[in-house]
């Protein structure tokens, strides 16, 4: 039986934050909690999914590895049926080990596949093809201005964000025609934990101010997303040095 | 159900099982959004259509085994949420639906569940018979019909349909199967007939048709000038009609408030239509491709969604009052279909609603109060500016079912479109109409409801009712396997 049995002419939004313990993922729950959609929180450490929950009566926590993807399929049904639907789904989770420039460690660039992009997969095919069936929905995947180029720095973690970006690219070109939104989201620099390993950061966005633009966004439908905005135009110019000029750059 | 599907550890956690997910894995294909008739609300279930009682019963094995609630659905023409069951098992009657026994000397039809009306008159007319209720649709199912105790425009008459049934068996949850009549299994005939699928499925019914003598009715139009002329028309007309009922114009107030038309329609009797082989052919009973004499089906819809407009709707409430009054008193030979099942040939007239959808509410309430109540309804409708297209009033008589919404009074279907915008208005005036409804003793009907409350529905029930009505579903269903939305919504938790 869900939380509230749901009324068929107030209707809530329903959505889950998978990532949602620290950083852009709680400021997302707080947000969107705000405005009174019930929310999954989606994340391993269990006291700070609480913290992020306990002021709102419609967030609740759900402790999990997204590297368990064995319990996903499971925990995906558990939640739709607390919620009694889903509407909208928020894949947040992310690591982004410290990784020296002359350093080549195959366990951080798996553990980056597995959070950043495998788990995505078990989540949002779980998701897309709910939504496929219901003819309405939305995906949304926190991807990063990082995907849009293989820099020198952090190779595994640029890979996984261009993966992850390539798989919402193809989920929308499939969904779209089924009336359901997959959102890209690519966000600059937001001032979290993430951040202590990326050195040389500027425009600098709060969680909270990421998390409205982003959830401003999803509200407009908007397919792939900067934030902030500006990127758009500085990656638009990244994306197109050539490559013999941008491999003598410290871009 | 509750602790089944709750599992949670001591810090409030769920318990997951994975190899639960896994069983449900292997249904991803039966995945399904399933609409409310009305189009305004809907839940994703699995789906399965079963064809007899094995494949039936192996769904209920399925449901123990994934611990999964069932969701019984025949036509799926309930407005609201009814038929529907959210992350659960949708069990869609549809396929399951020969005709079992047919005498065509007592008229008496076994059947099972997922025969449509329409189907069942096809079968039938012929040999002279006639289903002794009808729905304004004959898309609904005869498990659908007797699991909401549907009612016809002869309620007044002849009862609900439950009062025509002779005898049903029903699977309980745990695949056993019971033969109910009115002496035996008593409590639950009374119970499962207008129990919205909450005991058991029903597997095959029987049911006594009414004899008629001709494939025409005589029908009479007659104008009424505003609500209370209409009662006084029903007063006067009920002791000699077959069929009664009043179309109303939602928009019309001040001295109009009320005002609409009547349709009072008679049996032929023996002996009047010489040729009646002809006029119970079921050729002749269909519609041709056009109604209304010119305007081809498959475009009226359109047409239709004019009158949704508040502007609209009044010229078109207005024409036909005007149609009516000139023709007042005129009397046309109809065939039954044509009569009980206009909107059927009217292909997608719903979309004339837009894409929000529709929900109906339809409050019965006692003889001496209606006229007033329905007044105060009509009015409250008019000063939230949220008119209906089309009101429709019936008169209806008690019956000993114990889930009942008749009683010795009138009922009053209005039609609401739902928008984005006015979702949240509607419900504040449903609230108001629900006040009215239970200060005058009314009644509500799960079929056409979205929007009943546990309180509301405990007034006008009364809670010794809903209580025998829990202790009988806990005595056959003791797992609650058997859930629908709406039961989640009103009844689930005290
Ligand atoms: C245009 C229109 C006109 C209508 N006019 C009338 C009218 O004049 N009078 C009236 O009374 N109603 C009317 N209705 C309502 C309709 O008749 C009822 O909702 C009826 O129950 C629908 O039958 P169905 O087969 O579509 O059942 P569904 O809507 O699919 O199901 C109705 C209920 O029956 C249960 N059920 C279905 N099959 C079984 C089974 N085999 N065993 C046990 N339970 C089962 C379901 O769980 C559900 O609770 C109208 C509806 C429409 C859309
Ligand atoms: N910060 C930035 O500048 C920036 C820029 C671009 C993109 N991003 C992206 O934004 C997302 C959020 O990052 P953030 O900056 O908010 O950092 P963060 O505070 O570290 O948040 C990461 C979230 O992911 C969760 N997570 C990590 N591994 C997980 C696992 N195995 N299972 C379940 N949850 C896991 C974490 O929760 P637990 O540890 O509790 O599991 C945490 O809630 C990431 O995808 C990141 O790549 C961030």
């Amino acid at each position: 039986m869900p939380v509230q049995p749901s009324r068929p002419l107030e209707p809530k939004q329903r959505a889950i934050v998978v990532g949602a313990s620290s950083g852009l993922g709680a400021a997302l729950v707080s947000t969107l909690a705000q405005k009174g959609v019930l929310v999954a929180a989606v994340a391993r450490r269990r006291e700070q999914l609480e913290a992020v929950c306990t002021p709102f009566e419609n967030a609740r926590p759900y402790v999990h590895d997204v590297t368990n993807y064995e319990e996903v399929p499971a925990l995906f049904q558990q939640i739709v049926s607390d919620l009694d639907g889903l509407d909208l789904i928020i894949y947040c989770a992310g690591i982004q080990p410290a990784v020296a420039l002359d350093e080549y460690d195959f366990q951080k660039d798996r553990a980056m596949m597995e959070t950043n992009v495998i788990g995505a997969m078990a989540w949002l095919n779980e998701a897309a093809l709910r939504f496929h069936r219901a003819q309405r929905g939305h995906i949304v995947g926190i991807s990063s201005i990082a995907g849009d180029r293989g820099r020198a720095a952090f190779p595994g973690y640029h890979t996984s964000k261009a993966a992850l970006s390539t798989f919402l690219e193809s989920l929308r070109n499939r969904l779209a025609k089924r009336g359901v939104t997959v959102t890209t989201i690519k966000p600059g620099f937001v001032d979290t934990v993430l951040l202590e390993n990326a050195p040389k950061t500027f425009w600098v966005v709060s969680p909270d101010d990421a998390a409205q633009r982003i959830v401003a966004a999803i509200e407009k439908r908007e397919q792939t997303v900067y934030v902030i905005g500006r990127w758009r135009w500085v990656m638009l110019i990244i994306r197109h040095v050539p490559s013999f000029i941008f491999r003598r750059t410290s871009i | 159900m509750q602790d089944k599907q709750y599992n949670v550890d001591e810090l409030g956690m769920p318990q997951l099982s994975v190899a639960l997910s896994k069983e449900l894995k292997r249904f991803d294909g039966r995945l399904e959004d399933v609409p409310a008739w009305g189009g305004a609300s809907s839940g994703m279930g699995w789906v399965f259509r079963p064809i007899n009682t094995d494949q039936l019963a192996e769904v209920f094995a399925i449901a123990h085994k994934t611990d999964l609630s069932i969701g019984l659905r025949g036509g799926g023409n309930s407005y609201g949420d009814a038929a529907y069951n959210s992350n659960g098992i949708v069990l869609d009657l549809c396929r399951f639906n020969r005709v079992l026994d047919w005498n065509p000397e007592t008229g008496v039809i076994r059947a099972e569940p997922g025969l449509t009306i329409h189907q069942l008159w096809e079968y039938t007319v012929e040999d002279g018979w006639w289903p002794p209720v009808a729905t304004g649709t004959a898309k609904t199912t005869l498990g659908g019909c007797a699991a909401m105790n549907v009612h016809g425009k002869n309620a007044f008459k002849v009862g609900p349909i439950g009062d025509h049934i002779l005898e049903f068996d029903l699977m309980l949850p745990s695949g056993e199967i019971i033969t109910c009549r009115r002496n035996e299994n008593s409590d639950i005939f009374f119970a499962a007939i207008g129990g919205f699928g909450m005991l058991g499925c029903f597997t095959s019914i029987t049911l006594q048709m009414k004899r008629v003598y001709s494939g025409l009715l005589d029908v009479v139009a007659l104008a009424s000038t505003d609500l209370s002329v209409m009662f006084e028309q029903f007063r006067a007309l009920l002791p000699t009609s077959d069929y009664l009922v009043g179309w109303v114009d939602g928009v019309a107030s001040g001295n109009g408030l009320g005002r609409g038309q009547i349709h009072k329609a008679n049996y032929l009797e023996k002996g009047v239509d010489p040729y009646p082989e002809q006029s119970l052919r079921v050729d002749n009973q269909n519609l041709g491709d056009t109604i209304f004499g010119i305007v081809p089906r498959s475009i009226i819809w359109q047409g239709m969604r004019l009158f949704t407009n508040n502007y609209g709707l009044r010229a078109a409430n207005l024409g036909k009052y005007a149609v009516s009054y000139a023709t007042s008193g005129s009397k046309i030979r109809q065939p039954h279909a044509q009569f009980h099942f206009l909107l059927d040939y009217v292909p997608n007239w719903k979309k004339s609603y837009g894409g929000g959808g529709l929900i109906q509410y339809q409050p019965f309430i006692p003889r001496d109060s209606a006229e007033n109540a329905f007044k105060t309804i009509l009015r409250t409708t008019q000063r939230h500016d949220l008119p209906t297209y089309l009101g429709v009033l019936k008169r209806h008589r008690p019956d000993a079912f114990l889930m009942t919404h008749g009683l010795d009074g009138f009922s009053l279907a209005l039609d609401f479109r739902i928008t984005q915008a006015n979702r949240q208005r509607i419900v504040r005036m449903v609230r108001e109409l629900d006040e009215i409804v239970l200060d005058a003793g009314g009644r509500f009907y799960p079929a056409k409801d979205s929007t009943l409350r546990p309180s509301v529905a405990t007034a006008y029930l009364g809670a010794d009712t809903i209580a025998r009505f829990r202790e009988l579903k806990q005595r056959y269903d003791p797992d609650s396997v058997l859930q629908t939305n709406l039961w989640r919504r009103v009844f689930m938790t005290p």
